[in-house]
């Protein structure tokens, strides 16, 4: 141990040579504890040590009562099947679209990617306007008027379609990786189709699939605007209910006991997913993407897949063209005819919010991105003591459901010095430190790939570390930032769980403001609010890209896979 | 420039368990004189990178001093320090041009667009580059890049260049030929260099002198012909080519050489390794090449024996050779088959050779 603190302090002597380093470091430790620990400490604090001492009373109360038993059950049950029933469905259209020569892969593609690009309540909107008490299939076409979408199965369904897509994207890395020879190899031993995929496909894919499973329930239990939406009073779940006794019953301990509980499982998984999961994960890449000889199904197998992935895809078109024609009748459900007054509507009325949300993530995700990059630097190519504690607690977001981070920052940030409740601040920190997950990840893979010894040659040079992050290490890692960029641009635009907390009247968000549309029963306002909304990240997306590859030619033409 | 090392010794601790240490280099002491090249060899793992490193600043030694025209250099920064390395993955900086790499130098210590442009266009012409001025990295060639390395290593003219296994992405005929270039511009510009390698052909074309390295130990400092032909121990004896053994009992030590009873035979040597006297074991060392081969009745020979394996290999053919005194098939070559003829398997020959060609080493 005597040894290990003279290597912590002979790193700390090396540090301050380079006062700019050394300053950058303790700042962005302190952001952290600040911005990321102190909000879920405040959470912890507030539930367990409500007046100073502790005591379980809340905790208690919290326990005993069977509807939040309930919640907690439910909120559970859900991450189980959402990430089941998503990763199966992922998994089967990562397979089509990696192992057979079905038509229309890029279509699929594109179709299973739509959803990670909309608000991740699109879904239940979309299943309120199908199958809700006016709804156009139940209502309409089969004239039933007592039909429940409300509860499980509707919140179950539009879980699935919102969260589906992020095992889709997980589980086509695995299987691209995972190269064709050895399926070619096992076949050629002389294994049948179906051995092949059970003995080398499938088991190579297994630390992927659980991989993706452990996120799809981290962000099934995260969710928060399906649930608000679909979910209903019979059927409770966490999140909504630490958002009701926040803002409908004003007990900000027994929330924050809540977002505690929620806290848990969350965590574990997070915990789980990185340091087992992630350890198990094989690596066959050879660099070289080995051609495909694409021969694992057999023809009935192919036509077979290539329907379940027509079906789900027309689902989810389903879900658009509801959405766009939502937006253009006057009365969804009861007249049908053509209109432009939701779109005035979210011009005119609604367009502060329209216009906060893009000033909010226009601004958080560039310094979010940077931030990021910033981090997966000093992680991946900094000695300092601390470095774990910084790589740990920067990709603790992720884990942590928006509804705590939201609590979090109401409990932490309501007296002063750090009075922040209302402001814009607030929210731009939220989103700034909720969104260096993403910028983080994608720089620490790129440096990962990046020889050291092009950073070192700078310094051999004479470049002092200021220069060489700059003139070198930035310049090759603009790509993921971009790509990281637009990623948490979209998380921005869409979010919703932590601020709906946030918001005020003079910072509103468009997430926000269709929720309270659909509460309301303004369901025409809410799906024009959406297809704005969409239209935004779009058009952001291809103006980012755009430029990129106007600015950077060949190296940003194949970094953006979105 | 001269460079110095004092006792430098690096110990690296694994990073999972910091009670797990490793020591790279142990105690290495070294003079390099200005303008000298110097080549590290050993074998992967003798911590001879580590050292360059060290020197380069992009490692602290755990004891020790580094020492360049005299000046402790231990606490300057890489950044800051007068040395400029060429890297094994030569590190192109692959989001700049080539004259943008090679004048990078130039431009961190702020000269002028166009001075840069000059002395750019100066080294590129003396490196043979002259034609690539604007090209990408993922443009050139293995060898072309590796001029690139070193053209953006040397025109901050500095005190010391360093060499960190240079040639290893190359293909054979370029490595050759890079070598050789290396060797004249390293002279053309007489700047002090050190060149790391696991290559002893490599070694031998570019160095003024070698330290042979193993398990982070110095085995030995000197020329190719000493490293070679006058090894200080077995160590460097064995990875230096190849070389014959053969056991020998010291009849008398005197100034100008030790005699040996080899199988009965006595020989006098005038170079050895170590300390010795009489009876002491020994081993004599001996290249290959340096044996001559007979017929059995031919001359005289200290040893005889069976050919097991001859190898035509064109200007040379090498011979193992089966002899009842020693252990292990000796080694012999012959050159120039075409005129002197060539021996075949199973033919029984007599084995010789003259003194001044033998080393001894103790046993």
């Amino acid at each position: 141990m005597g040894k290990n603190m003279k290597e912590k302090i002979q790193q700390l002597r090396m540090l301050t040579r380079d006062p700019l380093l050394f300053s950058l470091i303790i700042i962005i430790l302190i952001s952290l504890v600040l911005f990321i620990l102190y909000p879920l400490a405040k959470v912890i604090i507030v539930s367990v040590f409500p007046k100073g001492a502790f005591t379980l009373e809340i905790m208690g109360k919290v326990i005993s009562s069977w509807h939040l038993r309930r919640a907690f059950f439910n909120s559970l049950m859900m991450g189980v099947l959402t990430a089941t029933f998503g990763s199966l469905i992922g998994f089967i259209f990562a397979f089509t679209i990696t192992r057979t020569d079905i038509p229309l892969k890029k279509f699929f593609n594109l179709i299973a990617i739509v959803p990670i690009i909309s608000p991740p309540f699109i879904g239940a909107l979309a299943i309120i306007m199908l199958f809700g008490n006016n709804g156009f299939i139940t209502s309409t076409l089969l004239g039933l008027n007592n039909f429940k979408i409300y509860g499980i199965r509707g919140l179950l369904f539009a879980q699935i379609v919102t969260f589906f897509p992020v095992a889709y994207i997980t589980l086509k890395g695995v299987l691209e990786s995972i190269s064709p020879t050895l399926e070619d190899a096992a076949m050629d031993l002389g294994g049948s189709r179906f051995k092949v995929f059970r003995r080398v496909t499938l088991p190579l894919a297994v630390p992927g699939l659980a991989s993706a499973m452990l996120v799809l329930f981290i962000e099934t239990l995260a969710d928060f605007g399906n649930p608000l939406i679909l979910a209903g009073s019979r059927f409770p779940i966490l999140s909504v209910q630490a958002y009701l006794e926040i803002t409908g019953m004003y007990n900000l301990p027994k929330g924050a006991a809540l977002a505690f509980i929620l806290l848990i499982p969350s965590i574990t998984a997070f915990f789980l997913q990185k340091y087992w999961v992630a350890k198990k994960q094989y690596v066959t890449i050879t660099g070289k993407p080995t051609i495909s000889t694409i021969k694992l199904v057999s023809p009935v197998v192919k036509w077979i897949l290539f329907g379940t992935v027509l079906f789900f895809a027309l689902i989810i078109i389903m879900i658009y063209a509801t959405i766009i024609w939502g937006a253009f009748v006057n009365i969804w459900g009861s007249d049908n005819t053509l209109t432009l007054r939701h779109f005035m509507y979210v011009f005119g009325v609604g367009f502060e919010a329209v216009k906060d949300t893009i000033v909010i993530a226009g601004i958080a995700t560039p310094i979010s991105g940077l931030l990021g990059m910033v981090i997966a630097f000093l992680v991946v190519r900094k000695k300092f003591p601390g470095k774990n504690f910084m790589e740990v607690s920067s990709l603790l977001s992720f884990a942590v459901p928006g509804t705590v981070v939201g609590i979090g920052y109401i409990l932490a940030f309501n007296q002063h010095p750090l009075l922040l409740t209302g402001t814009l601040a607030i929210l731009l920190l939220n989103f700034i430190f909720r969104y260096i997950p993403v910028g983080i990840q994608s720089g620490i893979a790129v440096l990962r790939q990046v020889d050291p010894s092009i950073e070192e040659a700078a310094v051999d040079l004479g470049a002092d570390s200021r220069r060489t992050f700059r003139k070198i290490t930035l310049p090759l890692m603009i790509p993921a930032f971009f790509s990281g960029l637009i990623y948490s641009f979209v998380r921005a635009m869409t979010a919703i769980s932590a601020a709906i907390f946030l918001v005020s009247s003079n910072w509103n968000l468009m997430t926000v403001q269709i929720m309270s549309q659909v509460n309301s029963g303004r369901l025409g306002a809410a799906a024009s609010f959406s297809l704005v909304l969409v239209l935004i990240i779009l058009f952001a997306i291809v103006i980012i890209r755009s430029l990129i590859s106007y600015r950077y030619g060949k190296l940003g033409g194949t970094m953006l896979k979105i | 420039m001269s460079v110095t090392l004092k006792n430098i010794s690096k110990v690296f601790k694994d990073p999972e368990n910091v009670s797990r240490e490793f020591t790279a280099v142990k105690g290495v002491n070294l003079e390099i004189h200005d303008g000298e090249m110097v080549t590290f060899l050993g074998p992967s793992g003798c911590g001879k990178t580590t050292t360059l490193r060290i020197i380069s600043g992009f490692e602290q030694p755990t004891t020790g001093e580094v020492l360049i025209s005299d000046q402790r250099v231990n606490d300057i920064p890489p950044n800051k320090r007068d040395t400029s390395m060429v890297f094994q993955s030569y590190a192109i900086f692959p989001h700049l041009s080539v004259a943008q790499n090679i004048g990078f130098g130039l431009e961190l210590k702020g000269a002028k667009t166009k001075e840069i442009k000059k002395e750019v266009e100066k080294i590129m012409t003396v490196m043979g580059l002259s034609n690539l001025y604007s090209r990408r990295p993922d443009q050139l060639s293995g060898g072309q890049q590796q001029r690139v390395a070193l053209a953006r290593a040397i025109i901050n003219k500095p005190k010391v260049l360093l060499f960190d296994e240079p040639l290893s992405n190359l293909d054979a005929k370029l490595r050759d030929q890079m070598r050789i270039e290396i060797r004249r511009i390293q002279q053309t510009f007489g700047i002090t260099s050190i060149y790391v390698t696991h290559d002893q052909d490599e070694a031998m074309t570019v160095s003024d002198r070698i330290m042979v390295m193993n398990e982070g130990e110095v085995m030995q400092i000197g020329t190719p012909f000493e490293i070679y032909s006058r090894p200080a121990n077995n160590f460097v004896a064995d990875f230096i080519g190849r070389v014959n053994f053969i056991p020998a009992k010291v009849l008398e030590v005197k100034p100008e050489g030790i005699t040996i009873d080899c199988f009965g035979h006595r020989k006098t040597i005038p170079s050895w390794s170590g300390d010795f006297s009489k009876n002491d074991p020994v081993k004599i060392v001996i290249r290959p090449e340096s044996l001559i081969l007979h017929a059995v009745d031919a001359g005289e020979s200290f040893i005889s024996g069976t050919i097991q394996r001859s190898v035509y290999l064109g200007p040379t053919v090498e011979y193992e050779i089966k002899a009842k005194e020693v252990s292990n098939p000796v080694l012999a070559v012959t050159y120039n088959p075409v005129e002197e003829g060539f021996y075949k398997d199973g033919e029984e020959l007599g084995i010789d050779f003259n003194p001044p060609a033998a080393h001894i080493l103790p046993d």
